[in-house]
């Protein structure tokens, strides 16, 4: 394919243009959160930064969040996983079905999504527990079409019939073979998935929220109504922080992407 | 009747029509700016850093962003943000300057944007890139310039994916809470915001009806766009090369 070199000065401007307009939010950030802090102090300071540990429950926000994490992560694993392959494996007729449920919560909104479960959580907080922690069963639900999409790419990807015969013929379980065999040949969609739940669950604010859970994002909304720049300094450090999750993301396509949209 | 009480309340009325209003202005400019940034990136080297740290960036703010990104936009054109204290400095009567927009329709858009563009880039990079090289070369052979590529062949054969992308878009927007949630204290300004606060309210008593209710309309928008984008994929899968 030829290229002019006036495709190239356009793709230059429209690079320039949208990427600026996405970078300079972010590079005013670190200017905002770099401002003085008190008022007559005129150098710039890293105290918006140095205050972040001292912040009311973050530390504690921070920590309940990444155990929703590993518990989704863990429903992922043991749950959704073996479904997928069991799918894929024996049920062929199920798979279309199965496909639409799982990209269901990508359609719905996440707020009619808590008008619907929070009367169920309302419940658990009054006769079981008030922990955040109990929303990893919703947040395994809004991260099914995420994690869905990797798996079935890499369920796609190797020939799990096969694999599978040979493994019962030589005497293995079914739950060896979708333990031991299958999962260790799609590791890369089940890591994929498992950032993508991470990125996610760090990120909800919506359901969390209204629900009154003392999430990461409920936290930074709350310090950002009494101090802005400490609230922008996390935002960015958290922001930076997933984007270099991303960029470790073990995928040589279409690097990164949380949402692989090739829905219906 | 909770629906038909909502059906003519102009409170709600105004709040579902603010809902569409934003959602398709953010969707449409979203889609336009995102396009061309993903053409942009595939026009260009496909492993290079560039191109992978785009795609990862797209993605934090896309889906990641939320909360985020409110404090991200207040930083930059809020009270002593970046370009607000520039635009003080060099142009002290242009509306950058001022502050009053920042909490309405324009400043909702805008940050809204910051969120539709790196998912329109997200969603439309699979469609350019399997645009099959053998039409341009075709083109290209018998004598068609690049505009008449992209006119005749290009735009034609992209329109009901960007059509389908707009729609995702617009499905996006009106769905989203967070970014709204920390911007605006209004509740009866968009559909999901007075959702909420029919959900919980602290002044009143919650009222639960009004919600489920106001959740059934954005329900009957939702399926609407999503009937509409699977009519739209249906076409496309005719062409595009599907993995």
């Amino acid at each position: 394919m030829k290229q002019t070199w006036k495709l190239k000065i356009w793709r230059g401007i429209i690079i320039a243009t949208v990427g600026l307009y996405l970078l300079v939010p972010l590079i005013a950030m670190l200017d905002f959160s770099t401002k003085p802090f008190v008022l007559g102090m005129n150098s710039r300071t890293l105290e918006s930064w140095k205050v972040i540990p001292a912040q009311p429950d973050l530390a504690l926000a921070i920590g309940r969040s990444l155990i929703t994490a590993l518990i989704v992560m863990l429903l992922i694993l043991f749950l959704i996983v073996p479904t997928a392959i069991w799918v894929h494996l024996k049920l062929p007729s199920l798979r279309r079905p199965f496909e639409l449920l799982c990209l269901l919560p990508l359609a719905i909104p996440a707020i009619v999504l808590v008008v619907g479960v929070s009367p169920l959580y309302r419940w658990i907080s009054i006769n079981l527990t008030e922990s955040p922690i109990t929303l990893s069963g919703v947040y395994s639900m809004l991260i099914l079409p995420y994690t869905y999409r990797s798996l079935s790419a890499a369920l796609d990807a190797v020939d799990i019939h096969t694999l599978a015969e040979a493994a019962t013929t030589l005497g293995a379980t079914v739950s060896r073979v979708i333990f031991g065999i299958i999962m260790p040949t799609i590791r890369t969609g089940i890591i994929n998935g498992s950032f993508i739940a991470i990125a996610l669950v760090l990120g909800e604010y919506t359901i969390s929220n209204i629900l009154n859970y003392k999430t990461f994002q409920v936290v930074i909304a709350q310090i950002g109504r009494s101090n802005g720049n400490v609230a922008v300094a996390v935002s960015l450090a958290s922001l930076l922080f997933v984007l270099f999750l991303l960029l470790l993301i073990p995928n040589k396509k279409r690097q990164g992407a949380i949402l692989d949209v090739d829905i219906a | 009747m909770e629906l038909k009480k909502i059906l003519i309340s102009p409170i709600a009325r105004g709040a579902f029509a603010n809902s569409l209003e934003i959602s398709a202005r953010t969707a449409i400019v979203g889609a336009i700016l995102g396009a061309l940034f993903a053409w942009a990136l595939v026009s260009g080297k496909p492993g290079s850093f560039f191109y992978r740290f785009s795609v990862a960036l797209s993605s934090v703010l896309a889906q990641f962003g939320g909360v985020m990104l409110t404090f991200a936009f207040l930083a930059t054109f809020g009270f002593n943000g970046l370009v607000s204290t520039f635009a003080i400095k060099i142009a002290p009567d242009s509306f950058l300057a001022q502050s009053d927009w920042l909490y309405g329709m324009t400043g909702l858009s805008l940050l809204y944007t910051f969120f539709q563009i790196p998912l329109m880039v997200l969603v439309f990079l699979p469609t350019l890139e399997n645009l099959k090289p053998q039409w341009r070369e075709a083109s290209d052979a018998l004598g068609g310039r690049v505009y008449e590529y992209w006119f005749r062949v290009g735009i034609p054969i992209l329109t009901p994916s960007f059509a389908g992308a707009t729609l995702l878009l617009f499905v996006n927007s009106f769905s989203a809470y967070a970014t709204a949630d920390t911007l605006i204290n209004m509740a009866d300004f968009l559909t999901p915001l007075e959702i909420s606060s029919a959900l919980s309210s602290e002044v009143g008593g919650a009222n639960p009806a009004e919600a489920k209710a106001l959740s059934l309309f954005m329900i009957i928008v939702v399926t609407l766009a999503m009937t509409f984008y699977a009519l739209l994929r249906r076409r496309v899968s005719k062409w595009e090369q599907r993995r």
